[in-house]
């Protein structure tokens, strides 16, 4: 039992960039409220060049990380999983907080498990998603799923947690690196997942954490050359279509969800692990 | 340098097989119509720049009326009826195009330039191969990974390079998987697409299923914003394909992109040189280099550069360049005049940048649109014609010292369609295609192609993928 004339030491919620905490580089913050309205903490109001800075993190991140072993990849992603699960009344509290609901402990525990059903996944996908393809010649001829590169994410509005591990967790399964804008108006949960993330063997860059505006952040990275796809998960309908527009100019991969208020708790089913692979084939020779 | 061993008598494959009419309509609802707000154009033969007949560029209310009929097809007949049953009209369809296959190979040489040796040989059969391959698939879609529901009414528009290869990669897999199509053919080649048209009535297709509209860019920016369409497959260049994906930004179409290449083909030192001569012509001169996928680039390694290079020109000396009927032409003619000086622009740009241009010797026709097989030697990265891709029968040589250098110069560009690797160690072909950023790699050879493998492009080339159970991912929700 906490003594009450002792005052509770509080959290300053920072960035995640390239395995670190920084502040954001415009040293702009704002008012994180809970669901009733009240003031929880000020968080960072991430700015186009913390965004930039983030896309060279993950970027720098993405030769390690896309070319370990699947199983090496399983492995972090399930340790992901253990780390959450031991600060699961913590992700409790803040999912309550944020989200205003009341029963939260099924929200955290299914953030948990798609950890674990992704750690799964990593060295499945190239069984359900590649080929052996009988070409008429002397060629083994295979095609095999390939990460697409750097993606950036915008998170689900309202679903801080399940939602935002929803949506981070296939993408660096797959072997692709992220940049993710957080909910604007829910970004704690997604700054303490950073911390799960830094102690989790997961290298640093691998995942990049922005809370701020999503409107303001986006449109950089929808319109950077160096980012190879895009989420389109937690973008307003016509804020969508304008990142859409700006992502066309270096053909990333789009993804935006036909369902704008999908269930984070139901079978997530392949199309995020899709989205975000491009197909290789190749023709070997066959001879003497 | 001149070292032709051999004078070919003339060989000419008779034209009087392929049957022209002077003027066609559009192909909408099973029936040949004429256009109500289109306009007429010429498609003329390349080779000798004489007109072949008068087509219809589709208006706005020709590009309503086909999709209309998809919509009807799609809605009453085609997605509705088992998977077993359209099977059997992309079979019978198959059977149709190899009766037929040689009408097919001269009417798109003719209209192409390409010779007919590849329309015959090369073309076609992946035509007829196509349409029997994704026939199979009609009815095991529940196989296929990604379910077994049709999208609806596909736009679907094709380059002139490979006009019926395009036709069959793009309408193949729709019909299987129970969709129907509004296709547009390139303006400078649309007679097979027309007469692929006739086909579809002899195999007794139900009307609506394969509509054909021709016309240029106007034509193909109609049927990509019509509100009708629920998926477009495009193929063509990068720049067209970026506006295509800004234009259907905010709605719910569908798109696959198939767009340019800058492909390098990469030969070590320890390559069997001849075999790797013989995939450098086939990799840039197949088609007279009008081919997304074209090795465009070469890099090969400093120590047996010489040697290659000293190889490449003396068998580029014995290519035959003429006819493209003619059964013995190895470079046909340059599809267009627009084409034509396209290439010779980006060409003189490279003389001019300092590369050192040098040309097969050989007697280019007094009329029509040629080029003579071309080599750029002393390229640098930032030299233009080894970042844009020319499309056409000039090749660019790189030089490297060590394997990551090949791979650190082959992945420098926007673009990631293809690339080539000649070398006689398999572990290193395994290597180097694991680090190569391109959707297609090939391992001593060059510019193949089957119904069973996937092709599409990583980057800037585009996004879906063509061929294989990858290709029905396109055409299923």
């Amino acid at each position: 039992m906490s003594d009450r004339t002792r005052l509770d030491v509080r959290k300053t919620y920072k960035l995640f960039i390239g395995g670190a905490f920084p502040r954001s580089e415009s040293g702009r913050s704002y008012q994180v409220t809970d669901s009733g309205a009240n003031f929880i903490a000020n968080a960072a109001l991430a700015s186009r060049k913390d965004a930039r800075d983030a896309v060279v993190a993950a970027r720098s991140a993405f030769k390690k990380w896309s070319t370990a072993s699947a199983y090496n990849r399983g492995q972090v992603l399930y340790r992901v999983a253990e780390m959450l699960e031991g600060r699961r009344d913590q992700f409790v509290a803040e999912v309550a907080s944020a989200e205003g609901i009341h029963n939260g402990e099924h929200v955290v525990d299914a953030a948990i498990d798609r950890w674990v059903w992704y750690a799964g996944w990593s060295d499945k996908i190239a069984h359900v998603l590649g080929s052996s393809n009988s070409v008429a010649g002397p060629y083994f001829d295979f095609s095999i799923p390939e990460p697409t590169g750097v993606v950036a994410i915008i998170a689900p509005q309202e679903s801080s947690l399940l939602g935002l591990v929803s949506v981070i967790s296939p993408v660096i399964a797959a072997g692709n690196t992220a940049v993710v804008i957080a909910s604007e108006k829910r970004p704690l949960p997604a700054i303490t997942l950073s911390e799960v993330l830094a102690t989790s063997d997961l290298p640093g860059g691998v995942v990049n954490v922005l809370t701020g505006k999503t409107s303001e952040i986006s449109p950089w990275l929808a319109s950077h050359a160096d980012v190879n796809a895009i989420d389109l998960t937690g973008a307003a309908p016509e804020l969508a279509t304008q990142l859409q527009i700006a992502a066309a100019e270096n053909l990333k991969r789009v993804y935006r969800p036909d369902d704008d208020n999908p269930d984070w708790l139901a079978d997530p089913g392949l199309s995020r692990l899709q989205a975000f692979v491009e197909t290789k084939t190749v023709w070997h020779p066959i001879g003497v | 340098m001149n070292h032709k061993l051999f004078d070919y008598a003339p060989a000419p494959e008779s034209r009087a097989i392929a049957d022209i009419r002077s003027n066609y309509g559009l192909f909408i609802g099973g029936e040949f119509v004429e256009p109500v707000d289109g306009q007429p154009f010429k498609t003329i033969n390349p080779a000798t720049e004489e007109v072949l007949a008068e087509v219809s560029a589709a208006g706005a209310h020709d590009v309503d009326r086909a999709v209309a009929a998809a919509r009807t097809a799609y809605d009453n007949t085609w997605s509705r009826m088992p998977g077993r049953e359209r099977a059997k009209y992309l079979f019978r369809i198959a059977r149709i195009i190899q009766e037929r296959a040689r009408e097919l190979a001269v009417l798109e040489s003719l209209d192409n330039g390409k010779p007919i040796r590849e329309s015959r040989d090369v073309d076609l059969p992946l035509v007829a191969a196509h349409f029997f391959y994704y026939a199979g698939w009609a009815d095991k879609l529940e196989y296929s990974g990604y379910g077994s529901t049709p999208i609806g009414v596909a736009g679907q528009i094709i380059p002139w390079n490979f006009p019926l290869l395009m036709l069959s990669w793009k309408i193949a897999p729709a019909l299987a998987c129970g969709n129907t199509v509004v296709l547009k053919p390139a303006e400078t080649t649309p007679l097979t697409a027309l007469t692929f048209a006739e086909i579809c009535r002899q195999a007794e297709l139900p009307p609506g299923v394969v509509n054909i509209v021709t016309g240029a860019g106007e034509t193909g920016k109609l049927l990509v914003e019509h509100p009708g369409i629920d998926k477009i497959a495009f193929t063509g260049s990068t720049d067209v394909g970026r506006a295509i994906a800004k234009s259907v930004a905010g709605t719910k179409k569908r798109l696959t992109l198939e767009l340019g290449g800058k492909a390098a083909n990469i030969v070590f030192d320890d390559a069997p040189i001849d075999q790797a001569v013989e995939g450098i012509v086939a990799g840039i001169f197949f088609n007279q280099g009008h081919v997304c996928c074209a090795g465009s680039r070469l890099l090969v390694q400093e120590s047996v550069a010489d040697d290659v290079l000293e190889r490449l020109r003396r068998r580029m000396s014995t290519l035959r360049l003429g006819d493209p009927l003619d059964k013995n032409t190895d470079i046909g003619a340059i599809n267009s005049a627009v084409q034509l000086q396209k290439i010779r622009e980006l060409s003189r740009i490279g003389e001019e940048e300092g590369a050192e241009r040098w040309s097969a010797p050989c007697e280019l026709p007094e009329h029509g649109y040629w080029f003579a097989p071309t080599i750029f030697t002393g390229v640098t990265q930032a030299h233009r014609i080894a970042r844009e891709e020319i499309f056409g029968p000039v090749l660019s040589v790189l030089t490297f010292r060590t394997p990551d250098e090949a791979v650190e110069k082959a992945n420098n560009t926007p673009y990631g369609l293809s690339a080539g690797i000649w070398t006689d160690k398999g572990s290193r072909i395994l290597s180097i295609a694991n680090r190569l950023r391109a959707g297609v790699v090939w391992a001593n050879t060059f510019n193949k192609f089957d119904p069973t493998s996937p092709f599409g492009g990583y980057k800037e080339s585009g996004f879906g993928r063509e061929g294989g159970r990858h290709g029905l991912e396109a055409y299923l929700r």
